[in-house]
């Protein structure tokens, strides 16, 4: 697996913002600190990333803002890969009434418009902090990730193994865990990937409409905090660029992973590369 | 079969209409505080004076009283809903919550529903092109960087071009629908503000949505394309053109087809960071707004409106794949 660039690229990407995150208050940097001497200055030696209209380096809160954006992106995935997995697993297993009515809540949440459903409850619970933010993210976001689980645990368990088991007396319970979970760990951890880049993403367009807790600083935040103070209309780029570049930076880098396990597991795709039409394109033209 | 399965979707449908209007009277009553007392405390703090009790009374008439029966506020509820009653903003007090919907709509329509077509039909187009030579060097320029702008967020995408287009180069306005200075109806100075003020806008979205469709457009294609039917349409000797177009697209389309579908019901609720960055006066501008300022009320009005045209397009998007592809219709 690691033979593909795009997962080797990927999961580079991934471990610096992960270490970033775990690393980041060792780092001689306070985010928080005022330089009253610099304000709103454009990068330079002493501030490489320029500083915000408070005089905060924003070098050091792009850093602190890795773990508050990275906290909430992961917490927010962990509970909706939970969620699936409880949802999912057992509506295709089980089948029957289980799967009706779990099956129902599913497609409920999957029809329901997410974004302003979590914007309205957020709206009741203003101003708090990142765990309710991945809480709130997870309970609304897990209704994709148990449809694929119900999917596929429900072929799963009408494969000969699993019936063998079944007939030999094994109770469900030891099924589930031991014959149909284990089989379903690349798809938990491709959504467990996708979910927290979706809480990630998520977390910023919270923060941006002024419902996370102001205090905390993530991603999402910095670019409130920028657009708050109309950085966009004072020519302030250096302030909201590099959040929104950190961002895009990690869910590229997601979704090339996930690019590259598909081509591993669906050789279609994989097919399709490049130099395999330039080898077909010569052969045609000898 | 097809009746059957009909039946099932359109009861799927009511009973998510159904919950969707529980949930929307449920929620506000979960949480911490409730519209009246929200209200007061708005009024006292604009005032600046104490509210007398009979206020408080004709609010609680207005917009239900807290303490009363669950059931018997459910029942108010659903008879004010029947009458297309959403309430009262309390914010901009008397005005009715419908009013404020129907004045924001047309706003949202126009922008949302122009941007999603216009992306779906790049992004198609662009999807069969790069899956038919996957591998080509469109597809290999195309992929990636459809790649990267689905994981840039949004909202900061419009402030960029907010910054360069609106700011840097003064190319556009810096917010608003159209010039407040113009009489608003039909003249040719209103409808040029209301494209000038709009095309950024649009734009952002354009630019933003299309790449998603690219992606699920080239898989369906590259899967397709090694169909038996394709190769015999090849043998046969048809223009590849013909070939790409009628019969590897025509099938690649159909998942991209229902999502086209269910995107336009999310066209209603649509860009509500769009409209929030450019301070567009549509349906999320309003939802913004109302949870900015606590209108219990009209986040309500608005949330359900949304929900219920989403669901509605749901349903569009099952009839018309019954419709499209015989296998489901077969199967029932």
């Amino acid at each position: 697996m690691l033979k593909s660039w795009k997962v080797r690229f990927g999961l580079g990407v991934l471990g610096f913002f992960v270490l970033l995150a775990i690393l980041g208050p060792l780092l001689p940097l306070d985010p928080r600190a005022n330089d009253i001497g610099a304000i709103s200055q454009p990068p330079s030696a002493h501030h490489l990333f320029g500083t915000t209209q408070f005089g905060q380096d924003v070098l050091a809160q792009t850093i602190a803002g890795a773990r508050g954006s990275m906290l909430v992106g992961i917490l927010a995935a962990a509970i909706g890969t939970l969620i699936a997995i409880l949802v999912g697993v057992p509506a295709g297993y089980f089948g029957g009434a289980v799967d009706n009515g779990l099956n129902f809540l599913t497609n409920l949440f999957l029809v329901m418009p997410v974004l302003p459903l979590i914007l309205i409850v957020a709206g009741y619970v203003q101003g708090t902090g990142p765990f309710v933010i991945a809480l709130i993210i997870g309970l609304f976001g897990w209704s994709g990730g148990a449809r694929t689980l119900r999917a596929q645990s429900l072929s799963l368990s009408s494969r000969d193994f699993v019936l063998a088991m079944r007939m030999v007396g094994e109770p469900h319970r030891r099924l589930i865990f031991f014959e149909v979970l284990p089989h379903l760990t690349g798809w938990i951890s491709a959504m467990f990937l996708h979910g927290m880049i979706g809480g990630v993403m998520a977390e910023a367009g919270l923060a941006f409409l002024g419902i996370t807790d102001s205090g905390s600083i993530s991603w999402g935040t910095m670019i409130q905090a920028a657009q708050q103070q109309s950085a966009v209309l004072r020519g302030l780029w250096w302030w909201f660029v590099p959040p929104g570049l950190c961002i895009a930076l990690i869910g590229t880098a997601a979704t090339l992973v996930n690019f590259g396990v598909d081509e591993i597991s669906n050789p279609k795709l994989r097919q399709a590369r490049r130099s395999v039409v330039v080898r077909t394109r010569k052969v045609v033209e000898a | 079969m097809r009746w059957t399965f009909l039946a099932r979707r359109l009861g799927f449908y009511l009973a998510a209409a159904a919950a969707a209007i529980g949930l929307n009277f449920l929620l506000p009553r979960l949480m911490p505080g409730d519209p009246s007392s929200a209200i007061v405390e708005e009024l006292e703090r604009v005032s600046g004076q104490q509210v007398p009790a009979e206020t408080l009374l004709s609010i609680r008439a207005i917009f239900g009283n807290p303490h009363a029966n669950l059931a018997q506020q459910f029942a108010d509820y659903l008879r004010q809903l029947s009458h297309g009653d959403l309430g009262v903003s309390v914010v901009n007090f008397p005005v009715p919550v419908a009013d404020l919907v129907w004045q924001a709509l047309p706003w949202t329509l126009l922008l949302v529903g122009t941007t999603t077509i216009t992306a779906f039909a790049i992004g198609t187009l662009l999807g069969v092109v790069a899956g038919w030579k996957a591998g080509s060097r469109l597809d290999a320029i195309l992929t990636p960087f459809t790649t990267f702008l689905s994981s840039v967020p949004y909202f900061w995408v419009a402030l960029l071009a907010l910054w360069i287009f609106g700011f840097v180069l003064g190319w556009t306005p810096l917010s608003g629908g159209y010039d407040a200075d113009l009489p608003q109806g039909f003249s040719l100075a209103y409808a040029v503000s209301v494209l000038h003020h709009g095309v950024l806008p649009a734009a952002t979205i354009v630019f933003s949505a299309f790449g998603g469709w690219l992606l699920g457009m080239r898989n369906m294609t590259v899967t397709t394309v090694r169909e038996d039917y394709v190769l015999l349409a090849q043998a046969k000797g048809l223009s590849p053109k013909r070939v790409m177009l009628r019969y590897a697209a025509r099938n690649a389309m159909l998942p991209s087809f229902t999502g086209f579908a269910m995107a336009l019901g999310g066209v209603v609720g649509g860009a509500l960071l769009t409209e929030i960055v450019f301070s567009y006066p549509g349906i999320g501008y309003l939802l913004y707004e109302s949870l900015q300022k606590r209108d219990y009320p009209m986040m309500q009005g608005v949330f359900l409106l949304i929900t219920l045209a989403v669901l509605l397009a749901n349903l569009v998007a099952d009839l018309a794949y019954v419709l499209l592809d015989p296998r489901i219709r077969a199967r029932g």
